[in-house]
Formats: structure tokens, C-alpha cells, sequence
């Protein structure tokens, strides 16, 4: 089906940050109705290659040709004059605003007189969602819809910009599984209208289903381009990574010791009577839809949320726990789903990030930080957990996913806990660092460490817990042994039934 | 040399090239005399900006500390008036000064009030109760040993060097020694940086955002302290607008008004731009009017240029 006439090509573009060569020589082509998938780990040079597409970086060396003639890109607004939308993992609509009003930001329909053509406004946003099959109310405020309706009210806006081409990052990461089908089917609709799309994507499966070829990049360089039909996952994932990875999540067997923590009708003004109890050396997984309150229930047992009945046993004495600095002390210790809001400290250093808990213990005459020990102390977490950095005063924003996770993690086994609390410890990830962070997880498993794992992809719940519980509506719904465990059986008690 | 080292010599080489240009334009500026002069103007302001950038690092920001100032100088005075011992007078406007910094951060991070709010209503407030406890008159520090002990702290040489540059080293190199050598410090960072991280990392952020402001009390009550000790007396409408220039020299010195970002050494060489300005067009007669058109200028030439 190569009849498709070429929309996009991009020849021998590099680009160099002080220090890295981000692109090297890199070739992208995207043809008309087409989806393109665009992989790599992250730090592979997707992001830059696309921030030169739409306008954000300039490239060094290199071309870009639409339909066949050479063009270049001096800004987004430019981009956007060329047909090219980016949508961004991170949706970039004005939360007060209406659904509407963000369509049209600043390109309102105006009478003469400067006013706005409300009418006319609200009628073509009304048409642009229906071309998307969605029941999006243009007058709703947006703040209100969920992610997914979000980004349709995103894709209506760049279609209202007559996009040619939409670049869609990570699109279904915040979305839920239905969410993830109507986005689906408007992207095969989109397709048919005889737009390009770009999808880049952590989640490979989707690439089978949706993209009809793909480009995978890898240290900054194009490794292949290939039609899907001819790829499986497997080989995906070796263009990626470089080397064969087992896709096996590892589980290992191991004594359950003695009960750490028991639960017992724990309440608080976002969980309702949760009790259960987990082991020395367990790995207990949480499994539930989006808004089921797992992340909450976790931050309740930090003591961010204060528990409002019930009881929390440690080692068989209860405990009372009414903010974080008391979660640490008691040896539980919670690492956020999301890093950059809730974890890290983007601007200061890997040893500033890992040691802050414990500063306290490394205080000398006359309040001084130990440095040389503190140094040592974090030098140490470095080679444990593998992160790569030039070095331990590096800025943790410069990192990427992966190694911005393992610095979270290590803040985590820093305090020396009992219980650790993973929230979806492997989003945003790439593949390679998955794997890190599975066998990391065993690692702690095998060490008496009890571990507490929120995530939203199944199979990696399955693969590595020993029991599941299950959460519907801020209550647990289930416990699941090992042996009973299917995306199936999860899901059921996920939603309620 | 990386762009983070580049970024951080930025207000030093701003200093030196101002400097360069300022004794060209005026030889006189260049005397041993003229720098000492120059030191003395600007070691209050560099004491008011040391303690703001510690707000100003958490994300912060206090607008109170001029009133402050003039409250905790009036007391002083009326002490000294009164024949206390100079200790005594210390200590308690210094207590003054503390307490009504931690008034406020407690107004911010317990009530949580915006900070700008807060200080606000603290700088209105303590304005007010300077005047009332003046009665709207300038408060004398009167005669005698007392007084005269007193004074030295304003007016005073040590080895023929102003007391008050020997009061601003030391506050800076303690200011320097807690952000840079203690956990304290990385926890204003981090505060700066991020709080909600902060917080989930067990920080007592309430505690350290409440602290922030009293250090920026304290140092402003010893900013009053000095004026007050330099004059012999307090004057009720004293410190009008030193809130501006302890900010702009937070700014000057590269401190990101969003917090988490910034050096104390930074500060330093803002407040010292600062008092160059004030010394070069005093001494070339320049009038007060054109002044402050002239620092806003330079102010916003020089922010302008650190932008990229």
C-alpha cells in the first residue's frame, strides 16, 4: 500500500544539547493516511525529533520537506500554519475555560466591532466534536470532563486549525481502556479523512492494533522503519533496547515471613473500611480502575490523609499515623506515581533528592552535613539501583524516566524502611528500566522488605505479586491469591461485580 | 564551563563591569574612603535582603520588613532612652523583630494566606504601630554610656572599618553556612523547589515556611538596630520602601522569585549594585527625583539581561 503520497519527510536532521547528541542523522518520513508509530526508550530522541517537527527546537543540520518541498520550521505557530499539530502527554487546555473557548483560543470568530461570534463559535465546536463521535458539550467547562474527553476536545482544536498531520504523545497513558477504544476508532476515522498521524507510544501492543508502520529510534538514531505487518513485539522491543529481553516478568518464591502490617476497617475522608494485612517479604498488588482511590488508600497508610476510624497494627502494635515524617519513622515509606508533581525535586541534585529523609542522621558539630559520608552514603544508591548519571550532583530534571524513578525509589530504601509503597513504579518508563525495576523489586522481596505495588497494567500485577487486592469505589472489593489472578478475574472485582 | 556556572558568575561580572564604569565616570569612587562609605550604606539593605532570600527561596516573599524595621529601631530606642543596658535592648528588639516575623509565618503557613497577603497586612500593621508607639515623633536614644555604646553599633570603626560591614560579613557568612552546610538549607531548597515532594518526604513544611519568616524578622529588627544606633534616634517613617530594594537585591543576585533556585552570595553582589547606584549618582550629584527613575533602569536592565 505504498500509493499513499508522502507528507513528511525529514532528511539528516541532527541535533546536538551541550553535552549529548540528541538526533543523529536521523530520517522520518510520514506518508498521507498513515499512522506512523514513532518508538524508542526514552532518552532515544523522540521528543526532540518531534519538538523540531512542531516548531519548539531548531535543528542543526538536516531538512524538512512537505509535500515534496523543502520548508523550515521557525516556530509552533508556524508549524501549525503548515498543518502540524502536537499533542502533547501533558494537555495543554485552559482549565476554566469552555470546551469551545479553547477550541478557538485566539482565533475566535469576531464581528467588526471586535466582539465574538458566540453563535458561531459554539456551532462549529459542536461540529468539530461530532466529526470526533464524541457527546462533548461545547459549553461545558472543561476543567469537568475527564482526561479522555480532554483530549478529544485537544484533537478537535488541531483539527479546527485544518492539521494535516497530528502528533499524538503517549496518548493513552491517563486514559482507561474504553477511553483508549473511541480514541482508536477517531484515529482510523482521521485516518480516513486522509490525515498523517504520529503515535508514539511506551505501550507496544497498541502499536499492532492502531499504526500501520513504525520508526524506532535509539540512542538518537533511526534503527528501522518497517511496516507493523512485518514486526512482532519481540522484535519491537530488541530494535529498542538493543539486546533480547525476556518479556517474562520475573517472580520469585519465597518464605512469606511474619505479618508486618495489619489493617483493620482503616477510614478516611477518601477510603472506606479497608482492612488487610501483609507479610515480611510479600509483594501485595493493588489493582483497580482510574479513581478507584488506590493512590489514595496509599497515602492514607502514609498518613497524609488522616484515618478517621480504624486501626493500623505494626509488628503488632498499633500505630497512629498523622503525617508522612511519622509514615518514615514507623519504617513505611510511599514513592509517588507522579514524579515531577508529587516525587522529585526537578531542580536540585540526585544527592539532595535521595538524602533529604535522612539529612538528620548526618548531622555533625555544629548542624553540619556530613558531606564525605552523606557522598558515600549516596554514591552507594547510584551503583544499587543503576542509575546512570555523570555523577551524583547531577540535576535530577536532566534525567530521564527511568532514572528519575530509581532516584525516587532510592529516596524510599534511604530511610531503611519495612514497607514500601511503589505507585505505578513503571510509568513512564521504557522497557529496559521496567525490567531494572521488577528485578529491584524481587531484590527488596527477597530481602524481608514488605512491598506494597499500585499499578494499572495487569499483566505486570499478575506477573509479579504474590496476592492481589482489588478496589472499587475507595473499598477493597477482593483479594486475589497468585494462583487466582487473571486480567480477567481483576477485572471483575474492578468493577464491582 | 557548564551554563550553570555561567549563570551563577552572571552578578558578580555585573558588579565588577558597573564598578569599572562608575570609577571611570567619577575617579572619586574609586577610594578607600568612598568604598568603605559605600559598604556601610548598603549593610542594612544587604542584612534585610539576606533574610528575604531565605523567604524568597521557599517561594515566598516579605513585604514587612521595613515597618519592622522601624518598629524594632523605636523600641530600641525608647530602651536606650531609658537607660537599659545595650544587651538588654538587643535582645528584646531582636525578640520583637523575631516574634512578628513568625506571627506572620504562621499567618502564612498555618492560615495559609498567600504570602504576599500576609506580609502585607503585617508591613500595614507594624507601620501603624510605629507610629502609634512614636506618637508620630521621632523617638531619641538620648545620652550617656548607654547610648553612647549603643551608637557604636551604627556609627562605631573597628581597625578603622565600620562596625556595621564587620555585622553584615558575619550575617552573610552564617547565612551562607546554613543554606550551604546544613540540612536546614537543603530543606528551604526543597521547600522552594517543590512542596508537595516535600511534604511527602517528611518534611515539616509548616514549620520551615513559619521559620523563614522569623529569620526575615530577626534580620530586619538588627536592620533597625543599626539605622537607629547610626542616627542615635528612630524615626517613625523609617525604612519606607527598603522592602523594594531587599527584593531587588534577592533578584539582582540571580534568586528566582519562584523559589528553589538562588544563592545567598548572589544577594550579596545585588544589594552592593544597589549601593554603587545610590553612591555614583550622589556623589555625581544627580538629584533624588532622577535617582529612582535611574535605579528602577538599571534595575530592569540588569534582570532583563539575565534572562537567557
Amino acid at each position: 500500500m505504498d500509493t499513499g503520497q508522502i507528507f513528511l519527510e525529514m532528511k539528516n536532521i541532527s541535533k546536538e544539547f551541550p553535552g549529548v547528541k540528541a538526533l543523529d542523522n536521523v530520517h522520518f518520513r510520514v506518508f498521507q493516511n498513515e499512522v506512523m508509530a514513532l518508538l524508542g526508550e526514552n532518552g532515544a530522541g523522540k521528543s526532540t525529533l518531534m519538538n523540531i517537527l512542531s516548531g519548539a527546537y531548531k535543528n542543526d543540520f538536516g531538512t524538512i520537506e512537505l509535500h515534496g518541498s523543502e520548508c523550515k520550521i521557525v516556530s509552533p505557530r508556524d508549524a501549525m500554519d503548515k498543518g502540524i499539530a502536537i499533542i502533547h502527554q501533558e494537555l495543554n487546555l485552559i482549565p476554566e475555560l469552555t470546551v469551545g473557548e479553547n477550541i478557538f483560543l485566539g482565533r475566535e470568530p469576531l464581528y467588526r466591532s471586535g466582539n465574538i461570534k458566540w453563535k458561531q463559535l459554539y456551532k462549529d465546536s459542536r461540529n468539530l466534536l461530532k466529526r470526533l463521535n464524541t457527546t462533548i458539550n461545547p459549553v461545558a467547562v472543561t476543567s469537568g470532563l475527564s482526561i479522555g474527553d480532554q483530549q478529544m476536545v485537544e484533537i478537535a482544536k488541531a483539527l479546527s486549525m485544518d492539521a494535516e498531520l497530528l502528533i499524538l504523545d503517549e496518548p493513552t497513558d491517563a486514559l482507561t481502556d474504553t477511553e483508549t477504544e473511541s480514541l482508536f476508532k477517531v484515529i482510523r476515522e482521521l485516518k480516513n479523512y486522509g490525515k498523517s498521524i504520529v503515535y508514539i507510544s511506551h505501550r507496544i501492543p497498541e502499536v499492532f492494533q492502531i499504526c500501520d508502520r513504525a520508526t524506532v529510534l535509539r540512542d538518537g538514531t533511526v534503527i528501522g522503519e518497517q511496516r507493523v505487518s512485518e514486526l512482532n513485539e519481540d522484535r519491537i522491543i530488541e530494535m529498542m533496547v538493543g539486546r533480547k529481553l525476556d518479556d517474562q516478568i520475573p517472580y520469585i518464591h519465597n518464605k512469606k515471613g511474619p505479618p508486618l502490617l495489619e489493617v483493620n476497617d482503616l477510614s478516611s475522608s477518601v477510603s472506606k473500611h479497608i482492612s488487610f494485612s501483609i507479610y515480611r517479604g510479600e509483594v501485595l498488588g493493588i489493582a483497580g480502575l482510574m479513581g478507584s482511590g488506590r493512590t489514595e488508600l496509599a497515602l492514607t497508610l502514609y498518613g497524609n490523609y488522616p484515618a478517621t476510624e480504624g486501626v493500623i497494627r505494626l509488628e503488632g502494635k498499633d500505630i497512629s499515623i498523622s503525617n508522612p515524617g511519622k509514615a518514615i519513622k514507623n519504617g513505611i515509606v510511599y514513592v509517588s506515581e507522579d514524579r515531577k508533581q508529587l516525587g522529585l525535586f526537578l531542580g536540585l541534585s540526585i544527592k539532595d533528592n535521595i538524602m533529604l529523609p535522612v539529612l538528620q542522621e548526618y548531622e555533625k558539630f555544629l548542624f553540619k552535613t556530613d558531606t564525605m559520608r552523606s557522598n558515600k552514603e549516596v554514591d552507594s544508591f547510584i551503583n544499587l539501583l543503576s542509575i546512570k548519571t555523570p555523577g551524583r550532583n547531577q540535576l535530577v530534571g536532566n534525567l530521564s524516566g527511568g532514572n528519575q524513578q530509581k532516584v525516587s525509589i532510592a529516596r524510599g530504601l534511604i530511610t531503611n524502611p519495612k514497607l514500601l509503597i511503589l505507585d505505578e513504579p513503571t510509568r513512564g518508563v521504557d522497557v529496559g528500566a521496567k525490567q531494572e525495576i521488577y528485578k529491584l523489586i524481587n531484590r527488596f522481596k527477597a530481602e524481608g522488605l514488605a512491598i506494597i505495588m499500585i499499578s494499572s497494567e495487569m499483566p505486570e500485577l499478575i506477573g509479579i505479586c504474590d496476592r492481589i487486592l482489588v478496589m472499587h469505589e475507595n473499598s477493597l472489593s477482593g483479594e486475589l491469591a497468585r494462583s487466582e489472578a487473571s486480567q480477567e478475574s481483576i477485572m471483575r472485582l474492578a468493577v464491582g461485580m | 564551563m557548564t551554563k550553570e556556572r555561567i549563570n551563577q558568575l552572571k552578578p558578580i561580572i555585573g558588579l565588577i563591569l558597573f564598578s569599572m564604569v562608575v570609577s571611570i565616570i567619577n575617579p572619586r569612587f574609586l577610594t578607600i574612603y568612598n568604598i568603605l562609605n559605600v559598604l556601610r550604606q548598603t549593610s542594612i539593605n544587604s542584612i534585610i535582603a539576606a533574610g528575604m532570600t531565605f523567604v524568597i527561596l521557599t517561594g515566598g516573599i516579605d513585604l514587612s520588613v521595613g515597618s519592622v524595621l522601624a518598629f524594632c529601631g523605636a523600641v530600641s530606642a525608647s530602651l536606650v532612652g531609658a537607660g537599659q543596658p545595650v544587651l538588654v535592648v538587643l535582645i528584646i528588639a531582636l525578640l520583637t523583630g523575631s516574634v512578628v516575623g513568625l506571627v506572620t509565618g504562621i499567618i502564612v503557613s498555618r492560615g495559609k494566606v498567600q504570602a504576599f497577603i500576609a506580609t502585607l497586612v503585617t508591613m500595614t500593621i507594624m507601620r501603624g504601630a510605629t507610629l502609634v508607639f512614636t506618637q508620630g515623633k521621632p523617638i531619641d536614644a538620648g545620652t550617656g554610656r548607654a547610648a553612647d555604646a549603643f551608637a557604636g553599633l551604627g556609627g562605631g570603626y573597628l581597625l578603622g572599618i565600620p562596625v556595621p560591614i564587620y555585622i553584615m560579613v558575619i550575617v552573610y557568612v552564617l547565612a551562607w553556612y546554613t543554606l550551604h552546610q546544613t540540612r536546614f538549607g537543603r530543606y528551604i531548597y526543597a521547600l522552594g523547589g517543590n512542596e508537595e515532594a516535600a511534604r511527602l518526604s517528611g518534611l515539616s513544611t509548616l514549620k520551615l515556611k513559619t521559620v523563614v519568616y522569623g529569620i526575615s524578622g530577626f534580620l530586619a529588627s538588627l536592620g533597625g538596630i543599626i539605622l537607629t544606633a547610626r542616627l542615635s534616634s528612630a524615626q517613625p517613617t523609617a525604612g519606607t520602601g527598603y522592602e523594594l530594594d531587599a527584593i531587588a537585591a534577592v533578584v539582582l543576585g540571580g534568586t528566582s522569585l519562584a523559589g528553589g533556585t538562588g544563592r545567598i552570595l548572589g544577594t550579596i553582589i545585588g544589594a552592593l549594585i544597589i549601593g554603587i547606584l545610590n553612591n555614583a549618582l550622589n556623589i555625581m550629584n544627580v538629584s533624588s527625583y532622577y535617582q529612582m527613575i535611574a535605579k528602577g533602569a538599571v534595575i530592569l536592565l540588569a534582570v532583563l539581561m539575565d534572562r537567557k
